[in-house]
């Protein structure tokens, strides 16, 4: 793979002009691919968000195993290149009898990876919550779960819509690396157009005014949310 | 096909000088992205239209494109425009150019948070506009972000693996390599997936201390 990158370079044209033509030619091939990166982007948003809310649940628990499980999923998945998280997974889990396609490898890997991101940002909303509120909520004769539910909750989802919508701007640029394992989305589309027609430039123009798109609409959605939600 | 660690320790020295250059990437490519950081904030805030609308189409696309589809341009598209460098170099370009950018974002808005009675009281002293930059402001702005940073740092630890894409015998590549000698896929990321954890380590507790350094010296 690697070497016939290399070979592709050695024969890249010289001169740094625009193939407007080319751009034109080629377009619908990165707009079907954008259709793989929204798909990739919506389905790793919920895992992740799912992973990410047990994950804070976890980590918030009184069972100190829970706490622990949370500390070492939180330590391990993030303190690892996702890149390499995604590789075990797909190219070392049929040796533990995990035979994944590319897409669901890509869309797992990259889920249970950003949700130790949202973990830690789900817990940090959680305990930012001012403690006043769950002391009145308990003398109030209110159970842990129903101060959780009804007091911290309500408040803290807030407060989290935010750093989440950082979380979810990562992703999208996340998915990218499935390319890796050869799913053909946007970004294995430009490595592919590179290599075949010698236009960087081009390509990743192209793909990244589509990236900027997606990114640019998925940011306003989460601003208008953060709006929405805001009390005062 | 069960596991079978015991073939990792037989590529221990493949393994080894992948993480030497995982360590000098993210050397390089940290230094890199801390000076370019600077360079470009102080750009983005005081250089005439000219230079600052290019950089903030720059900072734009960099922002909102994935690291991997840069390094291709990067890798590719200096050899478009007449430079041909190796891939190592490559992949330091686009890693520390993309985190700059990032760097960039902290930096700016901590120099804009700098007291302006700072900048007021150096220029009352004589210093010209410069030197208040260089001396005065930059220094507080950069020791306030250090923490940010040194996340951004992290994260480039991380991010390096992607050059492994590029063709850059870092880690990731020498695990692959090995994998392609012995057909064990998981047991070589796993490895590499420790190696990577323990360099990770070894950079949360070096930038704690700096952290503690700076600390003290308020």
């Amino acid at each position: 793979m690697s070497a016939l990158l290399v070979l592709a370079r050695k024969t890249i044209s010289k001169g740094p002009n625009m193939d407007i033509d080319l751009i034109l030619r080629v377009y619908p091939f990165f707009i079907e691919a954008a259709w793989v990166t929204i798909e990739l982007s919506v389905l790793t948003t919920i895992l992740g968000l799912t992973c990410g809310a047990l994950g804070a649940a976890a980590r918030l628990s009184r069972n100190v195993v829970l706490r622990a499980i949370g500390a070492v999923y939180v330590s391990v998945f993030r303190g690892t290149p996702a890149l390499i998280q995604l590789f075990i997974l797909y190219f070392g889990g049929p040796q533990i009898g995990i035979n994944l396609d590319a897409f669901d490898a890509g869309v797992i890997g990259l889920g249970v990876n950003i949700g130790a991101y949202m973990t830690e940002t789900m817990r940090g909303a959680i305990i930012s919550v001012n403690k006043g509120q769950t002391e009145a909520a308990r003398t109030l004769g209110m159970s842990r779960w129903e101060t959780m539910r009804k007091v911290v909750l309500p408040q803290a989802m807030r407060m989290m819509i935010r750093p989440l919508g950082v979380n979810i701007n990562a992703l999208i640029k996340g998915t990218a690396l499935v390319a890796a394992i050869s799913v053909v989305e946007l970004t294995y589309t430009a490595q592919r157009y590179i290599g075949s027609t010698y236009k960087p430039f081009e390509m990743f123009l192209l793909s990244g005014v589509l990236y900027m798109v997606i990114i640019y609409i998925v940011g306003h959605g989460i601003s208008w949310l953060d709006r929405k939600a805001r009390i005062v | 096909m069960g596991l079978d660690f015991s073939v990792v320790p037989g590529y221990f020295g493949v393994l080894l000088q992948g993480m030497a250059w995982t360590v000098a990437i993210t050397l390089g490519a940290g230094i890199l992205s801390f000076f370019g950081g600077i360079i470009f904030a102080v750009a983005a805030l005081y250089a005439p239209w000219f230079i600052r609308l290019p950089m903030r189409l720059f900072a734009w696309l960099f922002m909102g494109t994935p690291l991997l589809l840069q390094l291709f341009l990067i890798y590719f598209g200096l050899i478009q425009i007449g430079i041909d460098l190796p891939a190592f170099v490559a992949g330091i370009i686009g890693l520390g150019l993309h985190f700059a950018v990032y760097n960039s974002e902290l930096i700016q808005s901590s120099i804009l948070a700098v007291d302006k009675g700072q900048y007021e009281g150096a220029r009352t002293l004589g210093l010209s506009r410069g030197q208040t930059l260089r001396q005065i402001i930059i220094p507080q702005a950069v020791h306030a972000v250090i923490p940010p940073m040194g996340n951004n740092m992290i994260a480039l630890l991380k991010d390096s693996a992607l050059v492994s894409v590029i063709g850059v015998m870092e880690l990731t590549l020498a695990a692959q390599q090995s994998i392609s000698r012995t057909y064990r896929p998981f047991e070589f990321y796993i490895a590499a997936a420790f190696c990577y954890y323990i360099i990770n380590l070894a950079l949360e507790a070096g930038l704690r201390r700096l952290e503690r350094r700076i600390a003290a010296s308020r």
